[in-house]
C-alpha cells in the first residue's frame, strides 16, 4: 500500500445534472486514516458529491485520485477493482430487501472472494456483531427498524474490509444515543482498522466529533467555500457563511484571531 | 359569534382608517380585504393605512390572509402602513411571512405550450423511448453472454423464486381464462358452421386458434399484467430504495443481477404456460363441442388431432418465445428507468404493461405475415 501521499484526491471538479449546474472547481485531498466531512446547506450537492467519488455518476469535468490514480480516465476493469475497496452505507441503509442480512453481507464475499457458504456465514455474523446485532443474520431488512437498517448498512459496508468507508448522512433519522453510537463506531474503525472515512453530513455534533478534515460547498456560489478542521473552520474561518454554519447560524460578523 | 365585517374610511390628512370586526375565523364566510384594495387603488391616492380592531373578536389564519394581501398591495402602491392598531400576534404573523423575501423565479407561471410544440415535443419523447429501449435490448444481449459465459454475478435462488412466481403461480389465471376463450370459440364456431352441416370442425377452429395465435397471446397480454407489472415494480422500487446503487458500487451489474434472471425465467415459463393455455382452450372448446354438437368424444379428440399439425404447434410455441421476451424487456426496461419517486415507481409499472402489450400486438402481426409467407 502507498504511504505518504494523499489517500484521495479531488481536481477541478464539476458536476451538473444535464445543463444544471450543481457544484464547480471543487478541489480537496483526503489523507489516508482520516475522517473528512463533506458539509454544506440543504441541496448543495453533497450526495451527488458522494456519488461521484463512489462511482456511480461521472463528474462534467475534472476527475478524482485514487492513491495518485485517475478513477474517471480508467477503464471499466480498473474502476471496478478501485470499488472493490470501498465501502459505503447508504441513506436509507439500502439493504437488498430480498435478502436476509447474512445475505446482504455475504453478497460482495461470494462476488470476490473464494470462501464456502458457511464461512461467508461466519464472516457474516461476526461483521452484524461489531455493529451490535448479533443474532439477526436471518431477518429480513423489512423486520427490523431504521437504526438496525443503519448498522447492518455499515456491517454490509463492512464486508470486505474496505479502505475507504463512504457514509452519506449516518446520522440522519438515528435518535441521539444511536447517533452518537454511530459515530463512535466511525472512530473506533479508524483506529483499529486505519480505515479512510469519507462522510457527507450536516449534522454539527457529528462533525465535530468525528471530524479531521473537511470541505464545505455552497448552493449559491456553487463552489467550495473553505476546506479544513471543522472546529478551526468554526473558530478562524475568514468565510462568514462557514462559521455562521457551523455556529447554528449564530456567528459574530469577525472571526476571531488565529 | 358575530359576522367578520371589513371597512375602508378616510380618516384625513391621507390616511386610511381600515376598521376590522367580528369574528375572523377560516370557513366562516369572511368578506376578504378587497374593500381595502379597491380603496388603496383609487385617488386620491392615501399616504398610509392604519387599522381598528377595537371591536374585532377571534380570528387565524384568515385574517393574517387578509392583512398580507393589503400588506402587498399597499406596498405595490407606494402606501405606508402603519400596524400599530392589530393585534400582537397578528402583527408578528405578518412580519414573519414578510421576513424572508420571495426567491426569485422561485414562483411559477402556468404556461400554455402551443399545440405544434406539444406534438414536436411527444415525437421527440417516443424518439428517445424508442432509442432507450434498443439500448437496453443491447446491455440485455451483453449481460445474456456474460450469463453464459458464466461470468455474471446472479443468484440461482433468484432464478428459481422468478421462475415459481412466473411459472406455477401464474396457472390459475391462465387455466381461467384460456378455458373460458376456448369455450367462447366454440359458442361461434357451433353457431356458424351448424349451419352448412359442418358442426364437427368446431374442433378444428377452436384447436387452431388457440395453439396458433390466441395461447400466446393471451398468456403473453396476462403475463405483462402480471409479471411485467412486477418485474417493473420490483426494480422500480430497488431504485427508489438506492439498492440498485448499492450494488453497482459492489461492481455487480445490475443487467446482471437483476434483469437477466428475470428475463430466463419468463422465456423459460412463457412457452410451457401457452401449450398448458392451449390444451385448457382445446378443453373447454371440447365441452362446449360435446354438449352442443352430435359427435362424440372420441370424434371430437380425433377431430382435434387432425387439425393440428407440427408446424402450428412449434409456431405457436415460437411465438409466445418471443412474447415472453417482450414482456420481460418491458418491465426490466421501465424498472431499471424508473425515478427515484413513488409516483414513477407507479408510472414504470404503467408503462411496462402497456409497451408490453403493444409489443405483443405488433409483433404477433408481424409474425403472422411472416407465417404465411413461409407457408406455416
Amino acid at each position: 500500500m502507498p504511504e505518504g501521499g494523499p489517500h484521495i484526491v479531488a481536481k477541478d471538479l464539476t458536476m451538473a445534472y444535464g445543463d444544471f449546474l450543481i457544484q464547480q472547481n471543487l478541489n480537496f485531498e483526503i489523507r489516508r486514516g482520516e475522517v473528512f466531512i463533506i458539509m454544506g446547506g440543504s441541496g448543495c450537492g453533497k450526495s451527488t458529491l458522494l456519488k461521484i467519488m463512489i462511482g456511480l455518476k461521472s463528474p462534467k469535468t475534472g476527475d478524482v485520485f485514487y492513491d495518485g490514480k485517475a478513477f474517471w480516465a480508467s477503464s471499466k476493469q480498473e474502476q471496478v477493482a478501485v470499488k472493490r475497496k470501498f465501502g459505503t452505507l447508504f441513506q436509507s441503509g439500502a439493504l437488498w430487501s430480498g435478502m436476509t442480512l447474512a445475505e446482504n453481507i455475504g453478497l460482495a464475499l461470494k462476488q470476490y472472494t473464494d470462501l464456502d457458504d458457511a464461512e461467508i456465514r461466519e464472516v457474516a455474523a461476526y461483521k452484524l456483531a461489531l455493529v451490535g446485532l448479533a443474532g439477526f443474520e436471518d431477518f429480513y431488512p423489512s423486520e427490523i427498524s431504521g437504526g438496525m437498517k443503519k448498522r447492518a448498512g455499515l456491517a454490509r459496508g463492512m464486508a470486505m474490509d474496505p479502505d475507504i468507508l463512504f457514509f452519506d448522512e449516518p446520522s440522519a433519522g438515528l435518535d441521539p444515543i444511536s447517533a452518537k453510537l454511530l459515530d463512535d463506531l466511525i472512530l473506533e474503525l479508524r483506529d483499529s482498522l486505519g480505515t479512510t472515512v469519507v462522510v457527507v453530513t450536516h449534522e454539527l455534533e457529528s462533525i465535530f466529533a468525528i471530524g479531521d478534515n473537511s470541505v464545505f460547498l455552497d448552493p449559491v456560489t456553487k463552489t467550495q467555500l473553505a476546506t479544513g478542521n471543522p472546529k478551526e473552520l468554526r473558530d478562524h474561518s475568514p468565510n462568514f457563511d462557514v462559521r455562521n454554519f457551523l455556529m447554528r447560524g449564530t456567528a459574530p460578523q469577525e472571526a476571531s484571531a488565529a | 359569534m358575530s359576522a367578520a365585517a371589513i371597512t375602508a374610511n378616510d380618516a384625513g390628512a391621507g390616511t386610511v382608517q381600515v376598521a376590522l370586526s367580528g369574528d375572523w375565523l377560516l370557513g366562516h364566510g369572511l368578506p376578504g380585504p378587497d374593500p381595502v384594495l379597491d380603496r388603496l387603488r383609487k385617488a386620491p391616492k392615501p399616504s398610509s393605512v392604519a387599522f381598528d380592531t377595537g371591536s374585532l373578536g377571534d380570528w387565524d389564519t384568515g385574517l393574517v390572509t387578509a392583512l398580507v394581501a393589503i400588506h402587498r398591495s399597499a406596498e405595490a402602491n407606494g402606501v405606508q402602513v402603519d400596524d400599530a392598531g392589530l393585534p400582537e400576534g397578528a402583527r408578528r404573523l405578518v412580519a414573519l411571512a414578510f421576513a424572508v423575501k420571495e426567491r426569485e423565479g422561485a414562483r411559477r407561471t402556468d404556461e400554455r405550450t402551443p399545440f405544434l410544440q406539444r406534438i414536436g415535443e411527444s415525437t421527440l419523447d417516443a424518439w428517445n423511448a424508442g432509442k432507450e429501449l434498443l439500448a437496453f435490448v443491447g446491455e440485455m444481449i451483453l449481460s445474456a453472454r456474460r450469463f453464459f459465459t458464466g461470468k455474471a454475478t446472479y443468484l440461482r435462488s433468484d432464478i428459481l423464486l422468478h421462475i415459481e412466481e412466473a411459472g406455477a403461480d401464474a396457472l390459475p389465471i391462465v387455466t381461467l381464462i384460456s378455458f373460458l376463450i376456448g369455450m367462447i370459440f366454440a359458442f361461434v364456431g357451433v353457431m356458424q358452421l351448424n349451419m352448412f352441416g359442418a358442426g364437427i370442425f368446431t374442433a378444428n377452429l377452436v384447436a387452431l386458434a388457440m395453439v396458433r395465435e390466441m395461447s400466446a397471446i393471451m398468456t403473453g397480454i396476462i403475463m405483462a399484467g402480471r409479471t411485467g407489472a412486477a418485474y417493473a415494480a420490483q426494480i422500480g422500487t430497488m431504485k427508489v430504495n438506492e439498492e440498485v446503487d448499492a450494488l453497482s458500487t459492489l461492481g455487480i451489474n445490475p443487467m446482471d443481477f437483476l434483469v437477466t434472471p428475470r428475463v430466463i425465467a419468463l422465456i423459460l415459463m412463457m412457452p410451457l404456460l401457452s401449450l398448458y393455455s392451449s390444451l385448457m382452450g382445446i378443453l373447454g372448446g371440447m365441452l362446449v363441442g360435446l354438449i352442443m354438437l352430435d359427435v362424440s368424444l372420441q370424434q371430437y379428440v380425433q377431430q382435434t388431432i387432425s387439425a393440428v399439425g407440427l408446424n402450428s404447434l412449434f409456431g405457436g410455441l415460437f411465438k409466445s418465445l418471443v412474447y415472453g421476451i417482450l414482456v420481460a424487456l418491458a418491465g426490466c426496461q421501465q424498472g431499471i428507468a424508473c425515478g427515484s419517486s413513488a409516483m414513477a415507481v407507479g408510472q414504470a409499472t404503467t408503462q411496462a404493461v402497456v409497451r408490453g402489450i403493444v409489443l405483443i400486438v405488433v409483433s404477433a402481426s408481424v409474425l403472422t405475415v411472416i407465417y404465411i409467407n413461409l407457408g406455416i
